[in-house]
């Protein structure tokens, strides 16, 4: 099935043994000139290289005093040092999160601290050179800036934080990413990271109504560009294409029908999804998160939802007013933006959605929490709100759910493995070590509580583990969206808009 | 790296997706899966030809259940689900039948 050894998933985790270098094989295609371009990059390798990034990395230590703080302030206690899943799956020591960071901090102390530009060696700074730059290429795309070492680092370095600088800074000499920069690039072209045009997001969404009518008897709308409707939805393409998303997004549809708000999608911004952010790059996630605006002016709406998709609620919520707001034109009765989970909880609390759980009683669930919701972001108005909204959910709309072990939940969870610009082929052993931890503690529910669905609210950790699950003996099947928990649930009547 | 098909050379890119959508030919395809231990059936082709005639409207592949539908139209219900269409392309209809068909391969988060 793979032509990698397949991590061996322990009833009690264990932390590996180091394996030096055992990834150093590991790094994704590199972007051509045609993905490169659109975005502001050189097309390739530019010729004074070294000198570019060096001085790009002082840029950035410049512009962002965080990121300064988190390469100088490493004391190397070693509490982040067995907290990575790409660590605990690979065993390579250059993915502990101390090690990741090193990688940048090495050329920072040597060119920007009196130390390193007189006692390189005493401090262990070294000069940029092509080995460090495929030791960045390699490693640094095999972060996907989940955040959890930055839970359990005393001194809240953010690992993420330094993995997009160093993406940022390799764009800049000409070396990018194929995955990540592809997409972007089809965001700005067609309007979503598939490609999808306009006439084909229409189609798909009609052949959407007519199969939940067939299901259900009732005409449920998946409107599309319809001026003057009350909420903008916003979410990640792959709802419109894959399974199990589509079964969320029938489930977005059927909550608003039931409550009776009218809603759109935008073709302009069909897409939640905002990868400026995986590559570190101000820019382009500004000019992504512009679209977002825009549709929401041409359309005249009065609220913004986004969809279920991990980092672009991250965008959303923590950085969306700076970079496209201010959205004063919105209703202030609503948060700006609401994730439909807000949605769909404040009107199950307030009775407004008729549930029959039992329709789930096919299934036992669990909840996977997403990084980027779980620790850069939050839902409601109290703390908490982004661990404790989704399970209420789920427990309205089911009868039989457990959580997985306490360490690998909440602001501990584990990332899929695929998340921050690494779900791509190219990258799939890594992809599937990096599931380890969490396929560990998807183990230990499944055996003794009989587990059989895991539920997940992000597009990227849905597509992760329906691929690498089989790995690990599982079905593919067993990977559920919340609202089609929500969308099983539901008791819908005919409420035409 | 290139394929040969009938003495034709066939661009591709990194992962072995067709670089010039024009150029795609039945045969290629056979030799495709091939590689991949895939016989095509009259089935696989149902799905090809479909994606190749969806592509030619709307410049993507099928999204999933548009695919499943249409082909639980041509060969039956109990094969419009995406179940069957794994079955036919065990490493997932949207890549595995894309790259048959000389489509490029779907990208984002799926």
């Amino acid at each position: 099935m793979a032509d990698f050894e397949i991590p061996e998933p322990k009833e009690i985790p264990v932390i590996p043994r180091v394996q030096p270098g055992v990834m150093s094989h590991s790094a994704p295609f590199v972007a051509k000139p045609n993905f490169q371009e659109p975005l502001g990059f050189p097309g390739e390798l530019v010729d004074n290289w070294e000198d570019v990034a060096v001085k790009k990395l002082g840029e950035l230590t410049g512009k962002y005093r965080s990121l300064q703080v988190y390469l100088d302030s490493c004391v190397k206690c070693g509490a982040c040092t067995d907290k990575c899943h790409y660590y605990l799956g690979t065993s390579d020591p250059k993915n502990m999160p101390v090690a990741r960071q090193d990688l940048l901090r090495q050329v920072y102390r040597r060119y920007y601290t009196l130390a390193g530009q007189y006692f390189p060696k005493l401090v262990g700074a070294v000069d940029m050179s092509k080995e460090v730059l495929d030791d960045w290429y390699s490693y640094y795309h095999q972060c996907s800036q989940c955040r959890r070492c930055s839970v359990f680092c005393p001194y809240g370095i953010d690992t993420a934080e330094i993995s997009m600088a160093a993406r940022e800074i390799m764009d800049a000499v000409g070396q990018g990413q194929k995955y990540c920069n592809e997409i972007i690039g089809k965001v700005y072209k067609i309007g979503n990271n598939l490609g999808l045009p306009e006439p084909a997001l229409v189609d798909t969404l009609e052949g959407l109504e007519e199969e939940v009518e067939e299901d259900t008897g009732v005409k449920v709308r998946y409107p599309v560009d319809e001026k003057g409707a009350e909420v903008l939805l916003v979410t990640p393409s792959a709802d419109f294409f894959a399974e199990p998303h589509v079964d969320g997004l029938i489930g977005y549809g059927k909550v608003f029908h039931q409550a009776g708000i009218s809603w759109t999608l935008s073709s302009h911004a069909s897409e939640a999804a905002n990868f400026g952010m995986f590559i570190g790059s101000y820019e382009n996630m500004q000019r992504v998160s512009m679209r977002v605006r825009e549709a929401a002016l041409e359309l005249g709406v009065k609220r913004i939802v986004f969809g279920e998709c991990g980092h672009a609620w991250r965008v959303a919520y923590s950085f969306l007013n700076t970079l496209a707001g201010p959205f004063d034109f919105l209703d202030p009765k609503y948060p700006v933006p609401q994730h439909i989970c807000e949605v769909t909880h404040d009107l199950i609390k307030r009775g407004a959605l008729k549930l029959d759980p039992s329709a789930n009683d096919d299934m036992v669930l669990t909840y996977h929490d997403s990084c980027n919701v779980a620790r850069a972001s939050r839902m409601g108005d109290s703390p908490g709100g982004q661990f404790f909204i989704p399970r209420e959910i789920i427990k309205a709309v089911c009868n039989n759910f457990v959580d997985m072990p306490p360490d690998t939940i909440h602001d501990a969870t584990y990332c899929c493995g695929g998340g921050g610009g690494l779900l791509t082929d190219d990258l799939m052993e890594l992809r599937v070590k990096g599931a380890l931890p969490r396929m560990e503690a998807l183990k230990q529910v499944v055996d003794n509580d009989g587990v059989t669905h895991m539920a997940a609210i992000c597009a990227i950790c849905k597509s992760q583990f329906t691929k690498v699950i089989p790995y690990y003996g599982f079905g593919m099947d067993m990977i559920v969206s919340v609202h089609q928990l929500v969308s099983n649930a539901i008791v819908l009547a005919n409420n035409e808009q | 790296m290139p394929i040969e098909v009938n003495g034709k050379t066939f661009e591709t890119d990194e992962e072995g997706y067709l670089a010039n959508l024009n150029e795609w030919e039945p045969d290629l395809a056979t030799v495709m899966a091939k590689e991949d231990d895939c016989e095509l059936t009259d089935n696989h082709w149902e799905v090809i030809n479909f994606l190749r005639e969806y592509y030619d409207e709307y410049q993507i592949a099928p999204a999933v259940r548009v695919l499943t539908k249409a082909i639980g139209k041509k060969l039956g219900k109990d094969k419009g689900n995406s179940k069957y269409l794994y079955e036919l392309f065990p490493y997932g209809p949207a890549k595995q039948a894309c790259k048959y068909a000389g489509l490029p391969k779907p990208t984002g988060c799926v």
